[in-house]
């Protein structure tokens, strides 16, 4: 199952970027859904699109596929120019997309042969393949069921191994656990560490902080088409917020708000909605403020959704 | 488009789904038109006696395999294509392998010919049962009935390209399939039409595999095999190309 590949292209040499891409841009009926976006990723790392829906994240990857032609800039993945040659890079890609496109004719060891075949797979090599994928997918004993008796999570599982069918150096998974039971996703997580510790390459998109957090080695955050920060999760965390998150909600958390009138140095308000957040690289004297009003609060950490709020200055837009 | 095999993957892929419904799509293949046969060749024989030295059945027997030749690929070429495109995503997993538009056009394209051609070829054994075939000369007749397969699938895909959803094909069918179906030979002679509608016929791809079928079955040498064969290539070709080019544009973008 490594992704054992002709090491003779150059893309396959260590830290070679396997996707390169300067000021793509793609525009639909004059408005710009993919504005300039450059990314590098290198081998073997996990490479994540944090955005909320619409900020072209999709679009993106349909062009790393050659699926969607950019009106602008230049881009190569595996080495291979994209979209000249983007049917031979896909040989050695894997796609997971954001919608189910399982075959619901066929039973689910049939989906991994039919797809096998696309690749021109087959006999022994393919059997073996599939028996593995099987395994690692934890669908043995439902190989002859019909996909339609699968649950959510299972067809997410499936769909993970069909992109696996042709042992691809890149696999790109589009929202890979949208719509799953926090169970579910975890089986999902657990599966596409096992492939970084096989050296596959990762590229997936996400509206889930935690999930990028926990699997990204780097990500980049995609607002309205733009790249607007690109680093390690924890890097960009510290770069760009404050350590510590005090949560104040309510009706209670707003009265107490507007009697302190304007907050101490060092202690920055950002609202969003009926939540206030409050940053701040110390946080006792705002917690023993706290505590002597009597005000429930949170306290946490700074965390990916925070870097993301101070940045597009607004929430997800789920 | 660069010729190569690719396209055989996706025509594959429809024979072994279209193995797992074997027997009622032979059932379906089979019943429909072995009902028209019947009923219209005994019920509007009876009335109708011989049309010039051929018993009407032997007249219609000829007709019927090409219509169903015609229907069953323009079926394929639109519900279900379209079934592959837009409901099922079949097109949308083949493009994350490394199958291209073109490939998957053209397959879709073989695979609404071979399923016209198996139904031509259903009712054809039917006919040579009921004792409606001159000879074995009708097998030639099997090539012609595929390319007209090929023909009316790829201009089923051109609709497939345009349509928003299922409801859109019966334009299709109402104001292109029925007409080609009356105008072409198939219940009655041509001959009985005034001349202009005569030539409006024969503008028509369907018309002119009747005209190499019907004689191909009743043994005798159809004439200008090289023109109709040209007519319905043309029209295959031309549907093909379009089809590729207005499915391309609509997945690729």
């Amino acid at each position: 199952m490594a992704a054992a590949q002709p090491s003779d292209t150059p893309a396959r040499s260590p830290n070679h970027p396997l996707v390169q891409a300067h000021g793509l841009t793609k525009r639909y009926d004059g408005r710009t859904v993919v504005d300039g976006v450059g990314l590098t990723v290198r081998t073997g790392e996990c490479f994540g699109l944090l955005g909320p829906n619409g900020a072209g994240k999709t679009t993106t990857l349909r062009m790393l596929l050659g699926l969607t032609p950019p009106d602008a800039g230049e881009l190569t993945v595996l080495g291979e120019p994209i979209p000249e040659r983007a049917r031979e890079a896909r040989t050695r890609i894997g796609v997971v997309p954001q919608f189910d496109t399982l075959d619901p004719d066929f039973t689910v060891r049939e989906n991994l042969i039919t797809y096998a075949s696309y690749f021109g797979l087959k006999g022994e090599t393919l059997a073996r393949r599939v028996e593995e994928l099987l395994e690692f997918a934890s669908l043995k004993g439902r190989e002859d069921v019909n996909i339609q008796s699968l649950s959510g999570g299972m067809k997410r599982r499936l769909t993970l191994a069909r992109a696996l069918i042709n042992q691809p150096a890149l696999v790109v998974l589009d929202e890979p656990t949208t719509g799953l039971d926090p169970q579910a996703r975890h089986h999902i997580w657990h599966r596409l560490r096992t492939l970084l510790s096989r050296d596959t390459t990762l590229i997936i998109t996400t509206h889930y902080m935690e999930e990028a957090e926990r699997l990204c080695d780097r990500l980049a955050i995609i607002d309205q088409g733009r790249v607007i920060a690109c680093d390690s999760p924890r890097a960009l965390i510290q770069a760009h917020i404050e350590p510590h998150v005090v949560e104040l909600s309510g009706h209670a958390a707003t009265v107490w708000l507007d009697k302190q009138g304007a907050l101490p140095e060092g202690e920055r308000l950002h609202r969003v909605g009926d939540i206030a957040l409050i940053y701040t690289h110390d946080p006792r004297p705002l917690l023993q403020r706290l505590d002597a009003d009597g005000l429930r609060y949170l306290h946490r950490p700074a965390n990916l959704e925070d870097v993301f709020l101070k940045l597009t200055g607004h929430d997800l837009r789920d | 488009m660069s010729p190569n095999l690719r396209f055989l993957h996706v025509w594959r892929r429809n024979l072994k789904v279209w193995r797992k419904i074997l027997i009622p799509s032979i059932m379906g293949n089979f019943g429909e038109p072995v009902l028209y046969l019947l009923a219209f060749g005994y019920g509007f024989g009876m009335l109708v006696g011989d049309l010039g030295e051929m018993p009407y059945m032997v007249f219609l027997a000829s007709g019927i395999i090409c219509s169903s030749a015609m229907f069953t690929a323009s079926f394929e070429g639109m519900y279900s294509a379209y079934t592959r495109m837009d409901v099922q995503h079949t097109w949308s997993a083949m493009l994350g392998a490394p199958l291209t538009v073109d490939d998957i056009v053209l397959g879709e394209v073989a695979w609404a010919a071979t399923k016209g051609l198996m139904s031509a070829a259903a009712i054809l054994v039917v006919a040579a049962v009921l004792g409606l075939v001159a000879n074995a000369w009708a097998l030639l007749a099997l090539p012609v009935l595929l390319l007209t397969g090929f023909t009316f699938g790829a201009c089923a895909m051109v609709v497939t390209a345009f349509s928003k959803s299922y409801d859109f094909f019966l334009y299709y069918f109402t104001l292109v399939i029925t007409p080609t179906l009356l105008l072409s030979g198939v219940f009655f002679p041509l001959e009985q039409f005034p001349a202009p509608v005569q030539m409006l016929a024969y503008l028509l791809p369907l018309a002119h595999t009747v005209e190499l079928v019907r004689p191909l079955l009743t043994g005798t040498m159809p004439t200008q095999v090289l023109l109709h064969l040209a007519v319905i290539a043309a029209y295959g070709v031309a549907g093909l190309m379009i089809a590729t080019r207005l499915i391309r544009r609509r997945l690729i973008r």
